[in-house]
């Protein structure tokens, strides 16, 4: 800076012009050897990525406060003016939900009865750490989010991460106080599915638009629209059961999910630790022999 | 005379602020806005940053400067590292060598060349990206973000523009 402000003798000019140009052929040269190396090692770029991101992760994260709060006011508002509607919706919602709970009360308790008479080891109880999304990337070429909680918090690279609506993405970085969440919808994100209803197992494939493709189905399998999309727990990074979308199209170009979550709405997420010691290898064939028997039961109990 | 310490120190800050609102605009551009489309409809605010500090005052947008707000762009968008980078210095130098034809023209004249040169980023970043990936990315998203960016160009020419007479005047 301080050498621009001198005077600069004429002679030097066309020096300085001719460095100019080679510097700038040098970074562009550099850009692309970045891009190259990137490929090549995958881990080490993952580290400065997220050496700069925690970096700036505090300014995100101030930033994004008063952003969220302008909006909750925003959708208060919009709330307000449909208040008599949504009101006949919940009265509706609640009726219905009540049915669920007795339902469900007598599941348990017949679950609890059936255990017993098993012996059967439940699963470890899932540890929650909530995280607020301090930044999300455009999602032009790439569906990322980031949260403000990093190592220190307990996160670890490839635990899922979900909210109440669903799946959202798995931890693809860890910093010191923020982490990177590939989205399902990312291109790069491959999950192994099942379509609950018929037990089929999938590859659910991201593709960088809002509604992620199933690929790799078997063949003859039928699909329509409106079934649900949960995973399958191959592979180990995720468990099972935990619910994805629904098939929103089935045609020509492919089988077309819609996700529960809705991307939009992210501002909380939860990171859940399923402990290191769980099994995750359910087989698809007994899973729907049980629900058959389970159905059979129900029948008999009344 | 020689100017005095805080003079020098005051022409230093602001012929820093070209790039300073810059990286500004790189960490406004993630920021999550809780609207729904709105991930796919973020103007890609840089680049614009980045055409008219080249063509207004391209001492102060020097390439290195570029350089580190393209890698910034790309670690803050979760793209490959470099990509953002080589796209906003090929525009770097594209307007750099257009700059004296774009000198005291009219701003629609000005606008055309920013639609051209972000077309052609836009293309660049698609192209590049899809390499990197060794499959065709869908471009539907690249396309609308450069028509937002398009049509967001004016106003936001318009605040440099004026911060530029404001602030960076004297020198």
């Amino acid at each position: 800076m301080n050498e621009r402000l001198r005077p600069v003798p004429r002679v030097a000019a066309p020096i300085k012009n001719l460095a100019r140009r080679f510097s700038y052929a040098g970074l562009v040269v550099f850009a692309f050897a970045l891009m190259l190396l990137g490929k090549a090692d995958l881990v080490l770029m993952e580290r400065f990525r997220v050496q700069v991101t925690d970096a700036v992760a505090p300014i995100l994260d101030a930033a994004s406060r008063p952003v969220a709060t302008i909006t909750d006011i925003v959708s208060q508002i919009n709330e307000l003016a449909d208040i008599r509607s949504q009101n006949m919706q919940l009265h509706e919602d609640n009726r219905r939900l009540l049915q669920w709970q007795t339902a469900a009360r007598r599941l348990e308790a017949e679950n609890n009865a059936l255990r017993d008479l098993l012996k059967f080891t439940p699963d470890p109880l899932a540890g929650y750490v909530t995280a607020r999304v301090v930044a999300d990337t455009g999602g032009v070429f790439a569906h990322n989010l980031l949260i403000n909680v990093g190592e220190p918090g307990g996160i670890k690279k490839d635990q899922p991460v979900i909210t109440g609506e669903g799946l959202v993405g798995r931890i693809a970085g860890v910093g010191g106080r923020s982490s990177w969440v590939l989205l399902i919808t990312d291109l790069n994100s491959h999950i192994p599915v099942l379509i609950e209803q018929t037990r089929t197992r999938a590859i659910m494939a991201g593709n960088n638009t809002e509604r992620p493709r199933l690929i790799h189905l078997p063949q003859g399998v039928e699909v329509s629209p409106g079934q649900r999309i949960i995973t399958s727990g191959h592979g180990g990074v995720f468990p099972p059961g935990l619910p994805i979308g629904v098939v929103a199209s089935v045609s020509d170009n492919g089988i077309e999910i819609q996700t529960f979550m809705t991307r939009s709405h992210l501002e909380y997420v939860r990171i859940v630790d399923f402990g290191s010691g769980v099994k995750i290898e359910p087989s698809p064939a007994p899973a729907a022999e049980i629900r058959v028997k389970d159905a059979g039961g129900e029948k008999k109990t009344p | 005379m020689r100017p005095s310490f805080w003079h020098r120190l005051d022409v230093w800050a602001r012929r820093l602020t070209p790039f300073g609102l810059t990286l500004i605009l790189v960490l406004a551009g993630v920021v999550p806005f809780y609207v729904p489309g709105y991930a796919r409809v973020i103007p890609l605010l840089p680049l614009m940053a980045i055409h008219h500090w080249t063509i207004n005052r391209p001492e102060l947008m020097p390439a290195y400067a570029v350089f580190i707000i393209g890698i910034l762009q790309d670690i803050l968008t979760g793209i490959p590292i470099g990509i953002s980078a080589v796209v906003f210095l090929g525009v770097h130098g594209v307007v750099r060598s257009q700059q004296r034809f774009f000198a005291g023209k009219s701003f629609a004249v000005v606008w055309l060349g920013f639609a051209l040169v972000a077309g052609g980023a836009a293309l660049a970043s698609w192209i590049l990206i899809s390499i990197y990936n060794m499959t065709p990315v869908t471009p539907d998203a690249a396309f609308f973000q450069y028509l937002v960016t398009l049509g967001c160009f004016p106003p936001v020419a318009w605040v440099f523009l004026r911060w530029q007479q404001t602030f960076l005047k004297q020198d």
